[in-house]
């Protein structure tokens, strides 16, 4: 029993630590982006603005919080708590240090996978449920590209467990003792780390709310906490891509020995985490937004041989025993 | 009977799935029904996996759940159905109707009823729990026919939508 609360309280700190930082990669974002275009940010709300994202929620909690009269009501407030909550329960699976981790699930890799294709049912009803045009349209570019993307993002992460000969995350981050995957699985890395961008609906992949030719997309209807919650788990998205980055091609908590004592481990990885979000956001910075057709060939004609080949080479080197 | 919490979950996870099941065909709406069948499915995910096969388990959610059903729904949505065509279903709802389906349902509670009550089946369902290399070691060894016969069901499959949906009308090369 004793053991239960402990973890309970584990759950409770990680969650509630989580989801602050979401709220602070808002303001990180648009500060880091203000400098990289050579203009301010929002700098006004606290010191360098950091309380930004304090005043956009009171803000939202201002707002009327309103269901159209033409919506599937139920499946309406439905779908924006199945995307925060399917990215949420993919943390529990995220070992962050050594002994910080909610579930040691010996599926832990399997877990996050099922949970990023549950994740986008909630796009996709939310652009149905809102019985308009233009969220139905994002819906459906929403669904295409989730399911072509989601394919080659497991086919890219079975390097890995093919290399460490696990699907527990725990074990996979102590198989990377000796080094880390991303000098061998560069290849799965890529793959990856372009699949979980489209997963995540980010730029250049955002086609499912590009704001140029479907005003918002899948969330035009929505207002006030339910746009809030979609907001949130679109930036909880980009953490759990960069934190299952680290995990599997990053040697996860790991650091070369004389680096390693200088700090904890949980400091390291979260370290190597904002370097990744980092990435995400300069990414978003600077490349342009494809056509919609141009996203799925890239897909399925580029991103889905690549994976296999880079599979194919993995399986037949490590048979071989060259790595 | 004890009810250790295990025990307990999983008889909520076989209850869950056996409501959303039958709310799956009584539904009138389309995408309401597809909504509970994807409730079905992962019920019946947490069943696989309180029963010691967790890579089954997480690959019903992935497989299942996460993609068949969205192309479902996504067909749905193309379509614009929205309450059940009802129209343009079979209007008579004679004897010969329900003989067919009626004679398969009751063969398959049959098999059912004789396998709860079947006592060596029951002892085989102990905490074991099966990992990813035993099922891939399994697929690999003596069902390796099985997997390829599905291989080439898949490939001829993929062949055939390709063929289906190659665009003739405009000038497309055959």
């Amino acid at each position: 029993m004793h053991d239960t609360w402990l973890k309970l309280f584990e759950i409770s700190i990680i969650l509630g630590l989580l989801i602050p930082s979401a709220a602070m990669l808002v303001w990180v974002e648009r500060r880091l982006i203000g400098i990289w275009q050579d203009r301010l940010g929002p700098n006004r709300v606290g010191p360098f603005g950091i309380l930004q994202s304090f005043a956009d929620l009171i803000k939202i909690l201002g707002k009327e919080d309103w269901v159209p009269p033409f919506s599937d009501k139920l499946v309406f407030i439905v779908a924006p708590v199945i995307g925060a909550v399917c990215v949420l329960m993919s943390f529990a699976v995220i070992p962050f240090s050594p002994n910080i981790g909610v579930a040691d699930l010996n599926i832990g890799l399997l877990f996050f996978l099922a949970m990023a294709s549950l994740a986008v049912y909630s796009v996709v009803l939310a652009g149905w449920a809102s019985n308009s045009k233009y969220a139905l349209l994002g819906g459906m570019r929403a669904a295409a590209q989730t399911v072509s993307y989601e394919v080659f993002m497991g086919l890219s992460l079975m390097g890995v467990v093919l290399l460490s000969g696990s699907f527990n995350l725990r074990e996979i981050v102590l198989s990377q003792q000796s080094g880390w995957f991303i000098q061998t699985q560069f290849v799965g890395f890529i793959v990856f780390f372009i699949a979980g961008i489209a997963e995540s609906h980010r730029l250049p992949f955002d086609l499912p709310e590009a704001e140029t030719e479907l005003t918002a997309g899948f969330h035009t209807e929505y207002s006030g906490l339910k746009f809030a919650l979609f907001f949130l788990g679109e930036y909880l998205g980009v953490m759990l891509i960069s934190c299952m980055s680290v995990v599997l091609f990053f040697g996860g908590w790991l650091m070369p020995e004389p680096l390693a004592s200088w700090l904890p481990a949980i400091v390291w990885y979260l370290l190597k985490v904002s370097v990744l979000v980092m990435v995400f956001i300069l990414l978003r910075t600077s490349l342009p937004r494809p056509r919609f057709d141009q996203l799925l060939l890239f897909g399925w004609k580029y991103m889905l041989p690549l994976a296999l080949v880079n599979l194919l080479v993995t399986a037949v080197l490590a048979l071989t025993e060259v790595i | 009977m004890n009810f250790s919490p295990i025990v307990t979950m999983f008889y909520l996870a076989a209850l869950i799935a056996i409501v959303a099941s039958i709310k799956v065909v009584t539904r009138k709406n389309t995408v309401h029904a597809l909504l509970y069948l994807v409730i079905s499915l992962i019920a019946v995910a947490v069943c696989f996996y309180l029963m010691g096969a967790p890579f089954a388990a997480g690959l019903e959610v992935i497989v299942y759940a996460g993609a068949i059903l969205v192309l479902f729904v996504f067909a749905i949505m193309l379509f614009g159905l929205r309450e059940d065509e009802t129209q343009y279903a079979p209007s008579h709802h004679g004897i010969s109707m329900w003989f067919g389906p009626v004679t398969l349902a009751l063969v398959l509670l049959a098999q059912l009823l004789y396998t709860i009550n079947h006592q060596g089946i029951q002892q085989q369902l102990s905490a074991t729990v099966i990992d990813s290399k035993q099922v891939g070691i399994l697929l690999y060894g003596p069902y390796l026919l099985a997997v390829e016969i599905a291989s080439f069901l898949l490939l001829s499959g993929l062949i055939a939508a390709y063929h289906f949906a190659k665009d003739v009308t405009h000038g497309g090369q055959q």
